[in-house]
Formats: structure tokens, C-alpha cells, sequence
């Protein structure tokens, strides 16, 4: 191990012995794979209590019964529930998530093509209302009591409140409609939308290394207002949380001692309390990405961008069986690993919580 | 002392207003929240006509005399179908509360006073709930089961439970090995009227923030259901749907989709100040 790599384990790992972090990721990984059959298992429920028949959607209503009978062998609809669920594990096992009744195309492909749109929106947004969020909670944190507070309480009030379908269509309304100041729905302009590759399905990239003059621009002025959307929903419970887990270490012994050797406030705040709340932030950062997961599906919808969350609400308007659940999944699996993982990190990096 | 006793004394009306009417934001909250249930309840004598007609000669009349907040693409009066919608928003999120809170507090209870296996397995049970999308799972069943009002307030009844059982856990746990318990064994008070009697009473006072933190929740993804047209089925007034009804003509006429949503953010910033408020007033138990 080098000096460095030596410097950071001890520095987050403070001194564990290696058989500690291997119990905890061991741990880990055994609640990740329970909480991932749960999943698995609610899916299959779902759509083997739907009244839709997919069956009966793949041969129409006019099919006989030897056609309709063996429509429904073919999708493994006549054997018994278990059974069918072993099928499905098998079947997901080798990256079958079942053909789109309304395209026709397989449901594994067409997510893939839409997950880096879903992706790339809810990741900046992610970026951008952390860094605003922990700017607002150290400020607030750094003056107690001051308007900031009001600020912070305000914004979280709004964000836990406001329907986001809702303020999507107001902000287009204002920002796109009266004032011209953003993109309007979609990724793109018409003109872009249809001559741009999307190789790697995200909008920016892709838009960057078209070299078409003014393909990049027209992707950020539609971003804008999802992105900014998105970004005011987490905000307040980014801050908000922070915001308290700040003041609780503010409270310690080590703070007063370090206040007594004559460290500055912004000094402590910045080099002891922030490091030391690492733990609690990560928490609160993994559960505002997995909010902006959700936000997004009708943020999708509402400004009409290709990504999951409309590729969702879609096959819920067609009633598209296999593709309800590939998405329902691939969210979830997003969800378990992004919960997953920040479980096992806090443990790895909390000394107190082993 | 039974049940209804406990209740009683945990509800003493008098004092509790008035330490309610010292946090502002209970207060505003609350008053707001009686207010729009009134307005429910009265609908029928409020709402200045049917919110089921249609005046094709009227639609998409803007708020003005005769019609006080416009007309949609139906010509049905925006204000008496915001006045109707009421009834399904907050009757549905309640009764998805009534359902789900009950369940979880049960399932908290049980888990923290058996202890062991039990123990285990509830509680792995709800954190598996726990790391689910919500509002994903939600869209998920009530697209597959089939759109509906019935189908919708299951869908977010299942995945509200767990916060609860949480909490109840962690009040039972707190006093699993207290005085209090053990003196109510040692008067024969065994099992279910145990649980029922002395744990839960411990718990509610915590359940209430929670409740009002998760109406204002639930009427978001209800709405949300509704707008995606997989909740409360038309022409039934529903807040949601009225949004997305608007939204087609979101660049014209503005009001059809801006009033409700209004209407929905408003109740939910009622809901979030009480749940405030109350949280701000503090454990009652000590009040």
C-alpha cells in the first residue's frame, strides 16, 4: 500500500480490524440480495394477479383457442405459480425482461436505451441541489438563528408539499410559453432531435460531439428547467437535514476544546464538524437521488423527455405488462443499491455504528 | 383502566388546544385543514352548480363573474369540481391512513415486545418495504390491477405501512422492560390487552406527527396517480386529474391546470405546518 491509499483507509476506516469490514460488507450484501428477492418477488405478484391478459393482448379476441392456448404456453402462463416464478428468475438470469406488447421490441434493449437520459437528468440535478443544500446548511450552521434558517425551512416546506407534475406545467407556462426564457418540451429542438446520434444516450454528450452548431446549446436550454425542477424539489430535505445534523456535532466536547485551543467557528466547522458528518450526509444525499429517481418519472412525463420515467407512464397508458415491469425492476434495482451501498459505507466509515 | 379511558385521557381536548394554539404553525395549519374540510363536507350547498355539467358553449372560459375560477375543456365550472374534488383527496388519503397506520403499529408492537425470530423477520420485512420506490411500486400496481379509486389507495397503502411499524418498534423496545409494564403483568394484564392498553398509547402520540407528515405524502402520490390517470376514474372530480385535464391547454388557458395543483399544494403545506407544529410542541406525554 502506498502512503496515500494507507493515509485514506486509516482515515475513513479508523483503525478497523480487516475482519470487521469483511463481516460488514458480508452483511451488507446478504440484506441487499434478501431486499432484491422482495423485489423480485412483488413484481412477479403484480403481474401475476393483473387482469391483463397478455395473452389474450398477443392474439387479439377473434384467435381460437388451440392459438390462444398456445400463446399462452409460449408465455409460460399455464404453469403452476411457482413454477412460473422460477421461470421468471431463469428468465431474468439470462437478461430476458419479455417483449413490449405495444413495439414489439424486446423490453432489455429499450431500456437500455432510455436508462442514460433518466440518469444523467436526476444525476445533475443531484449535484447541483447537494452542493446548494450544503452550502445553505453550513451557512445556516455557521449563524444559528439567522434568516437562513427561515430560508431553509421555507424551501423545505415547499419541496415536501408541491405536486412536481404540477409545478413542471407552471414553470413551462412561465419560463418556456411567456417568458421564452428555457426549452420547451423534449431533449431537444425539432431541428436537433431527429439528425443527432444518441450513442451514448446521454443528451449532453451526445450533443457535444455531434458537431452541429448549436445542438449543445439547444440541449442544455431544455435541460434547464427539468434540471432546475428536480433539483428545487430535493433541496429543502438536503438542507434541512444537514442543516441538523451539523448542529448536533456542534453540541460535542471536541468542538468547545477546539474553540478553547482558539480555532475560528468557521474553522471548526469546516475541518472538524463537516468531516466528522460524512455519515449523516451521505444518508441524506442517497435518499434525495432516490427521491429524484422518483421525481423524475413524472418530470419525464411532463416536459415529454425520453427517458424511463415516460417509458414507464407510457406502458402504464398502454397497459404494457412486460414493460411495467422491466422499469418497475430496473428503478427498484437502482433503488436497493443506492440504499444498499450507502448502508454499507456509513457503517464502514462510522466507528460507532459497527 | 380500559381502553376508551386511555384514549380519553390521551385526547383531554382543552389543555392540548391550547398548547396547540401556541405553536403558529399548527395553527395555521390546522385551520386551514378545517376549512378545506368543511368545504367537503358542504359541497353540495358551496359549489355554485353541478360539477358534472357541461356547457360546450362555455369552455375554457377564464376566471371572471359567473364563473368565479374559469371553465375547463368540458365547460364545467373549475370552482364547483375544486369544491367536489376536495372529497376524494382528503377522503381517500384518510382512509389510506386508517388502513395503513393500524397495520404498521401492530406489526412495531408485536416486533418489538416478542422479540427473537418475530422480531426479525418483521423488521427485515419492513426495511425490504422500506427500499422500495414508493411512488414507482404504486403507479406499478395500479397500472397492473387496473386503474381505479380502490386499487390506487391500496397501492399506497402498502408502501406507507413500514414507517410505522418503525416507530412503534422503537417505543416498544423503550419501554419493553420499563416499571410500568412490569406492573401492569404483575396485575394480570396479559397479551393482546397489554399491547392494546399500555404499549400502543405510548406510541401514538409519535404516530400523530407522523400521520400528518404522511397525508400530506400520500395526497402527493395519490394526486399523482390521479393525474396519471390511474386514480379516481372521470368525470369524478378528483384534483389530480383536474391538473392533467389542464394541461393540454397549460399555454392558452393557464387556470385550468394551475387552480388545482394550487389546491393541492396548499393542503399539503396545511398538512406538513401541523405536522410541524405538533412536532415543535413536543412529546405530549410530558407537555
Amino acid at each position: 500500500m502506498t502512503m496515500a491509499t494507507q493515509r485514506l483507509s486509516t482515515l475513513f476506516f479508523r483503525h478497523a480490524a480487516p475482519a470487521t469490514l469483511l463481516r460488514i460488507a458480508a452483511t451488507s450484501v446478504l440484506s441487499l440480495a434478501l431486499t432484491l428477492a422482495g423485489l423480485l418477488a412483488v413484481t412477479f405478484a403484480m403481474s401475476a394477479l393483473s387482469p391483463i391478459d397478455p395473452a389474450l393482448q398477443q392474439v387479439g379476441d377473434h384467435a381460437s383457442a388451440a392459438t390462444y392456448a398456445q400463446a399462452r404456453h409460449a408465455l409460460d402462463l399455464d404453469a403452476p405459480l411457482p413454477e412460473r416464478f422460477v421461470h421468471y428468475l431463469d428468465r431474468l438470469c439470462h437478461g430476458d425482461l419479455g417483449v413490449s406488447t405495444a413495439t414489439g421490441q424486446p423490453v432489455l434493449g429499450e431500456l437500455r436505451e432510455v436508462f442514460p437520459a433518466t440518469f444523467e437528468l436526476s444525476t445533475i440535478a443531484l449535484l447541483l441541489s447537494a452542493m446548494a443544500g450544503v452550502g445553505l446548511a453550513l451557512l445556516s450552521a455557521r449563524w444559528p438563528g439567522s434568516w437562513i434558517d427561515s430560508v431553509i425551512r421555507i424551501i423545505s416546506l415547499l419541496g415536501s408539499s408541491v405536486p412536481i407534475f404540477w409545478l413542471g406545467l407552471v414553470a413551462l407556462a412561465l419560463f418556456y410559453a411567456h417568458w421564452h426564457w428555457a426549452g420547451g418540451p423534449g431533449r431537444l429542438d425539432d431541428a436537433y432531435e431527429y439528425t443527432i446520434d444518441m450513442p451514448s444516450g446521454l443528451v449532453l454528450v451526445d450533443s457535444w460531439h455531434s458537431g452541429m452548431p448549436g445542438a449543445f446549446a439547444s440541449a442544455v436550454k431544455h435541460m434547464l428547467l427539468p434540471v432546475l425542477l428536480l433539483a428545487s424539489y430535493v433541496l429543502g430535505s438536503i438542507a434541512r437535514l444537514t442543516r441538523t445534523a451539523l448542529l448536533g456535532e456542534l453540541h460535542q466536547e471536541y468542538v468547545t476544546l477546539a474553540r478553547a485551543k482558539g480555532a475560528g467557528s468557521s474553522w471548526i466547522l469546516l475541518h472538524h464538524v463537516l468531516p466528522n458528518c460524512a455519515g449523516p450526509m451521505l444518508t441524506v444525499i442517497a435518499l434525495a437521488y432516490t427521491n429524484l429517481l422518483q421525481g423524475a418519472v413524472l418530470t419525464e412525463t411532463v416536459f415529454a423527455r425520453p427517458g424511463l420515467g415516460r417509458y414507464l407512464t407510457n406502458a402504464l397508458f398502454y397497459g404494457d405488462v412486460p414493460a411495467i415491469l422491466g422499469a418497475t425492476l430496473v428503478l427498484g434495482i437502482a433503488f436497493i443499491l443506492i440504499n444498499g451501498t450507502t448502508d454499507m459505507l456509513v457503517r464502514l466509515l462510522d466507528p460507532r455504528q459497527r | 383502566m380500559n381502553l376508551s379511558a386511555q384514549l380519553f385521557t390521551l385526547i383531554d381536548f382543552a389543555p392540548r388546544l391550547r398548547r396547540g394554539l401556541r405553536s403558529p404553525a399548527a395553527t395555521i395549519g390546522a385551520s386551514v385543514l378545517l376549512i378545506v374540510i368543511i368545504v367537503a363536507a358542504f359541497a353540495p350547498w358551496l359549489a355554485p352548480s353541478d360539477p358534472l355539467r357541461q356547457d360546450i358553449a362555455l369552455r375554457l372560459r377564464p376566471p371572471g363573474a359567473g364563473h368565479w375560477l374559469g371553465t375547463d375543456n368540458l365547460g364545467r365550472d373549475i370552482l364547483s369540481r375544486l369544491i367536489y374534488g376536495a372529497r376524494p383527496t382528503l377522503g381517500i388519503a384518510a382512509l389510506v391512513m386508517a388502513a395503513a397506520a393500524p397495520i404498521g403499529l401492530l406489526i412495531g408492537i408485536v416486533a418489538g415486545y416478542v422479540g427473537g425470530w418475530t422480531e426479525r423477520v418483521l423488521m427485515r420485512l419492513t426495511d425490504i418495504v422500506l427500499a422500495f420506490p414508493q411512488l414507482v411500486l404504486a403507479l406499478a400496481f395500479a397500472g397492473l390491477l387496473g386503474a381505479g379509486t380502490f386499487n390506487g389507495a391500496l397501492a399506497v397503502a402498502l408502501t406507507i405501512w413500514p414507517s410505522y411499524a418503525r416507530l412503534a418498534r422503537t417505543e416498544t423496545l423503550s419501554i419493553r422492560d420499563s416499571d410500568y409494564l412490569a406492573a401492569a403483568r404483575m396485575l394480570g394484564i396479559r397479551s393482546s390487552r397489554l399491547l392494546w392498553g399500555h404499549v400502543l398509547p405510548i406510541c401514538l402520540p409519535f404516530a400523530h406527527v407522523r400521520v400528518a407528515l404522511d397525508m400530506a405524502a400520500t395526497i402527493l402520490s395519490l394526486s399523482s396517480l390521479g393525474f396519471l390517470g390511474l386514480g379516481v376514474q372521470p368525470p369524478t372530480p378528483e384534483w389530480g386529474a383536474m391538473v392533467a385535464d389542464g394541461s393540454k391547454v397549460i399555454f392558452d388557458q393557464w387556470w385550468v391546470a394551475a387552480v388545482p395543483g394550487a389546491a393541492i399544494l396548499i393542503i399539503c403545506v396545511a398538512f406538513n405546518l401541523l405536522a410541524d407544529g405538533l412536532r415543535d410542541l413536543g412529546d405530549p406525554r410530558h407537555g
